[in-house]
């Protein structure tokens, strides 16, 4: 324990020492900061070298399509490789190393998601995968998505390939899980080791039942990866057994844990989690002893920052479709409240948003300010000021998710809240609800495919429809979409769990961890509508020969979700509460707690494009609205209303998120940079203190996006980042009917 | 018994009229016809939706949440003046509501005869702000571009200076109409008279409004003009000491 004492010299408090309690040691340590952002450091001369070259590898990944280049040989692994650097040239220049591979942006060959999928993900940048591994992992291993393949029934296939339930994790690894890395900093492996070997002991009574054994062999795996995560360290030079000493060793410590995570697993979602005040602890004890600089500590900063900006994943062009723009979600926090009441703003939390500044704007990581109006006005402002000048940063409501998750939870996706250490989730993607809007009006049949994929109901065959009679057909087919929904994703879950188990995260989880159960709702917004044209409008099918309703005719006006007209907006609520009470009538893996969310990614133009026309007037086969989003072209009475109509969706109810995607052109929100500035924080206090859960601020017109599509090559946007749908993406890697589809969306810029 | 206004439009999110966020009333109605005017749909009376006061402010605290300290209602239009005596009823129960006034007038309507000038002395009475348009300094230039003189409506700017009613001055800026250096000098010297101006705004004209004009089966006399530069806007800001 002599190591662990002068690692831990000059922190207060005991519980976190006796157990792994990071909340207890961020609580003791902190430094709550009130100034403004004047004390940042510019980039140093090792950054902008670093940055330069970097940003040279990433000009090379867009001229090869997309992908610089692909393993076909190594099974990824935590051992797999030797170190790699961004340039070995420079290799004394980085602060923070380690690479998921032994070169910079090259993509690892991970294949237990699913052998086919590996193979293709190499095969569409022209890279063949060594053949032995198909042998491999069809005759002597198994993969996570033949598992699947194996159990599912005729009926969960039809209802997958109609896409009435759609982007299952049935292909890919399903992510979602955030290990708290910052453990390896505090405690060192080997303090995390013997933690876990007690657990060990203490797992059962000796009597074997189903959850037990695989308890213990879970525990067994995560005790192997943590040995494991030593033995990377190694090769890099660092033993991590032990705490970390400063600032650096605490940086790196962490980044090794994540590390281990991202060789291990492609997950949808591979979150940072909520690192930055606790790193700010070790960062501001350097300074108490005179051993770093403002300019160094942001450098480290500057650094890992980097490292989360080459992340990267080989992966199948539907994924692509569904998760556009490359994005691996490396989400991280800033700011949020204490359960005590004090702020949780940190000097570390400037340095994290300064990063936009010193090295320009980036989709990842995924910076998340967890806000609400009580927080420092001048972190506020620099906040507002950063979005402004980079729309790189998203928002979400440290008020409302403080009283479900506490203080020290992290997100684990794009929004979704998750306790860090303590929670993992099995990530559900989402039920098409648009289109079970349309199985109910035809009896369960795909207007798209002709095929029976819903129950075999009557018909609505009356000439206007009749709300009564459309709400009790909906009713039954959500009823029986709700069940097969999370049958399937039991079965994916259990057999992910069984071969893809993610044994690094989970080694920095505890073991006694609870399990949420996140599904999600898609073309939330067209449903809402459609059904309150039914409401106050007179919807007339129109009926193909099979008397089908493949589209409609919609006369009078009717209220729209998006306008604060409670008539609309009274019907979303309706939706999702009863959505989400179907959704709990039904056992859940591992007793998990089912959630559910509105929050689409960039997969509302695959969703609609699956969807025919609905009765809000949408056209077939179009793209949705994405998340809690209002449809285009709905929103008739400017931001706010739009805002508000978002708010009232309770989040109680949707505890896995409700994304929001909100353009503003810059002169609509001031004169001046200052001016812009207090606007903006103005409107995230009102929009916040309403009780919205999530909000995306882009600032730019609609101009901008244009010139973009247009003139791609142009140095300017070679970084130009956007928010979507609970990321962050460069415009110019989405495909031209995504953007298209931004365009598309209201730019509020009433002058 | 409530007075209805005749409503043209309302926005809730305002950013640039008036301080803080704003939700905006646009009225019907305007006897002026600016060449570069952006809402000529506004003009005429036709075709408004009917609405009392206390359902507008009821309508716009929605929004409240969102002015923090500073922001409120922002009546602009056409011309809110033609409207006065629902002006007035609106704004006092807004001032009831503790709800912050901003008035957003050409200054047309404005004269020191009654009736109009008791109730523009009680209009002021519940009015935290008037943003008055100085769109020509020289009376025949703006009669030009107008269709109406200015005398009166440098009488108001006087008159708002004499019960030091707070003002914010608005120019829009015109290339070859409004930015004569010298027209802008001698604006310059007119607001150096005035003792209760809080801020001077340029607004760069913009071509956003033109294609309400050809939806209105009008043409849009300003079809060659372009918005001015960056240099011409930094000139005259310059020259209205902006900067």
């Amino acid at each position: 324990m002599s190591e662990a004492k002068e690692a831990w010299r000059g922190f207060k408090g005991s519980h976190w020492t006796e157990d792994i309690n990071v909340r207890d040691f961020i609580q003791n340590n902190y430094t709550p900061y009130d100034g403004d952002e004047s004390f940042l450091a510019p980039p140093t001369e090792a950054t902008n070298k670093l940055w330069g070259r970097l940003q040279e590898l990433q000009k090379q990944e867009r001229e090869n399509h997309g992908v610089l280049e692909c393993e076909t040989e190594v099974v990824s692994g935590l051992t797999a490789y030797g170190p790699g650097y961004i340039d070995t040239s420079m290799k004394e220049l980085e602060k923070v190393v380690g690479l998921q591979t032994d070169k910079p942006l090259k993509r690892a060959f991970m294949p237990y998601g699913g052998i086919k999928m590996a193979e293709q993900a190499a095969s569409t940048y022209g890279y063949k995968i060594n053949p032995k591994f198909s042998e491999i992992f069809t005759v002597y291993h198994k993969t996570h998505n033949q598992a699947v393949f194996d159990a599912y029934t005729p009926e969960m296939k039809r209802a997958r390939h109609a896409h009435i339930v759609t982007g299952l994790p049935d292909t890919y690894g399903r992510g979602r899980i955030v290990g708290d890395y910052r453990r390896v900093a505090l405690y060192g492996i080997d303090f995390l080791i013997k933690k876990k070997k007690e657990d060990f002991a203490n797992c059962g009574s000796g009597t074997m039942l189903d959850d037990i054994i695989r308890q213990r062999e879970e525990i067994s795996e995560q005790i192997r990866a943590l040995d494991g995560m030593k033995q990377m360290a190694a090769v890099y030079g660092f033993d991590i057994s032990k705490p970390a000493v400063d600032a650096r060793e605490a940086v790196q410590w962490l980044y090794f844990g994540y590390l281990a995570a991202i060789k291990t697993q492609n997950g949808a979602a591979m979150s940072v989690g909520r690192i930055s005040t606790f790193l700010d602890i070790y960062i501001e004890r350097d300074f108490r002893e005179g051993t770093l600089t403002e300019s160094e500590a942001q450098e480290l900063i500057d650094h890992i920052v980097m490292k989360f900006r080459m992340v990267k994943f080989a992966r199948v062009p539907s994924y692509n479709q569904l998760f556009s723009g490359d994005p691996i979600w490396a989400t991280l926090e800033m700011a949020g409240k204490g359960m005590d009441g004090r702020h949780m703003v940190t000097k570390n939390d400037f340095r994290f948003l300064h990063t936009l500044e010193n090295m320009g704007p980036s989709p990842e990581p995924n910076l998340t300010v967890l806000y609400c109006s009580s927080l420092p006005e001048p972190f506020k402002l620099y906040a507002s000021k950063i979005s402004i000048n980079t729309s790189s940063v998203q928002y979400e409501n440290d008020d409302v998710m403080r009283p479900i998750w506490r203080d020290d939870y992290s997100i684990c996706c794009c929004v979704s809240a998750t306790e860090t250490g303590k929670e993992m989730q099995f990530f559900g993607a989402r039920a098409n609800l648009a289109k079970c809007l349309l199985y109910a009006l035809n009896g369960g049949i795909d207007v798209k495919t002709h095929e029976q994929v819903g129950p075999e109901l009557p018909k609505i065959t009356s000439e206007y429809l009749d709300y009564d009679e459309v709400m009790h057909r909906f009713d039954q087919m959500m009823d029986w979409l709700a069940g097969l929904y999370v049958n399937i994703l039991n079965l994916i879950h259990y057999m992910h769990d069984k071969y893809y188990y993610e044994a690094a995260e989970m080694a920095l989880i505890d073991t006694d961890v609870r399990r949420t159960f996140a599904t999600g709702i898609a073309g939330f917004s067209h449903v809402v509508d459609s059904l309150s044209a039914i409401k106050y409008a007179k919807v007339k099918p129109i009926r193909d020969e099979l008397g089908l309703a493949v589209d409609f005719e919609v006369e009078g006006d009717f209220p729209k979700y998006g306008n604060d007209d409670d008539r609309a907006d009274n019907i979303a609520i309706w939706l999702l509460k009863t959505f989400m009470n179907k959704i709990k009538k039904f056992h859940t893996y591992r007793n998990s707690e089912a959630t559910t969310s509105i929050l689409t990614i960039t997969s509302n133009v695959v969703y609609g494009k699956a969807t025919g026309a609905t009765p809000d007037g949408r056209k077939a086969y179009t793209p949705f609205a994405p998340g809690g989003n209002p449809s285009y072209g709905a929103e008739l009475n400017g931001l706010l209303a739009s805002l508000n109509s978002v708010a009232k969706l309770p989040y109680e109810y949707a505890l896995d998120g409700i994304s929001n995607t909100q353009t503003i052109s810059p002169q609509a929100l001031g004169h001046t940079l200052d001016e812009q500035k207090v606007t903006l924080m103005n409107a995230m206090d009102g929009y916040f203190d309403k009780g919205a859960h999530h909000l995306n601020v882009n600032v730019f017109g609609t101009e901008k996006l244009i010139d973009c599509m247009n003139n791609p090559e142009k140095p300017e946007y070679a970084n130009f980042t956007i928010r979507v749908s609970g990321y962050a993406v460069k415009f110019i890697n989405l495909t031209k009917e995504q953007q298209l589809d931004v365009i598309a969306r209201t730019c509020h810029k009433h002058l | 018994m409530t007075i209805k206004g005749l409503i043209h439009s309302t926005e809730s999110f305002g950013a640039v009229d008036g301080p803080g966020i704003r939700f905006l009333i646009f009225l019907k109605g305007c006897n002026m016809r600016c060449k570069y005017c952006h809402n000529a749909d506004t003009w005429e009376f036709d075709g408004a939706e009917i609405s009392g006061t206390d359902e507008l402010l009821d309508k716009a605290e929605r929004y409240r949440t969102y002015w923090r300290k500073t922001g409120g209602i922002t009546v602009s239009g056409g011309e809110p003046l033609l409207q006065i005596d629902f002006l007035i009823e609106l704004f006092s129960k807004a001032h009831e509501r503790n709800i912050n006034t901003v008035l957003d007038t050409s200054g047309q309507p404005f004269t020191r005869d009654e009736p109009f000038f008791g109730k523009f002395e009680n209009l002021m009475q519940h009015t935290d702000l008037v943003m008055l348009d100085i769109k020509q300094i020289n009376t025949n230039k703006h009669k030009n571009l107008t269709g109406f003189g200015n005398e009166n409506i440098l009488d108001a700017a006087k008159y708002l200076s004499g019960i030091n009613k707070p003002v914010w001055i608005r120019h829009v800026l015109v290339p070859g109409i409004t930015d004569n250096d010298e027209d802008l000098r001698k604006t310059r010297e007119f607001l150096d008279t005035l003792g209760n101006v809080q801020k001077i705004e340029i607004l760069p004209y913009h071509t956003l409004g033109a294609d309400k004009w050809r939806k209105l089966g009008l043409k849009y006399p300003l079809e060659n003009i372009e918005p001015p530069s960056e240099a011409q806007i930094i000139n005259a800001k310059k020259i209205l000491g902006i900067i």
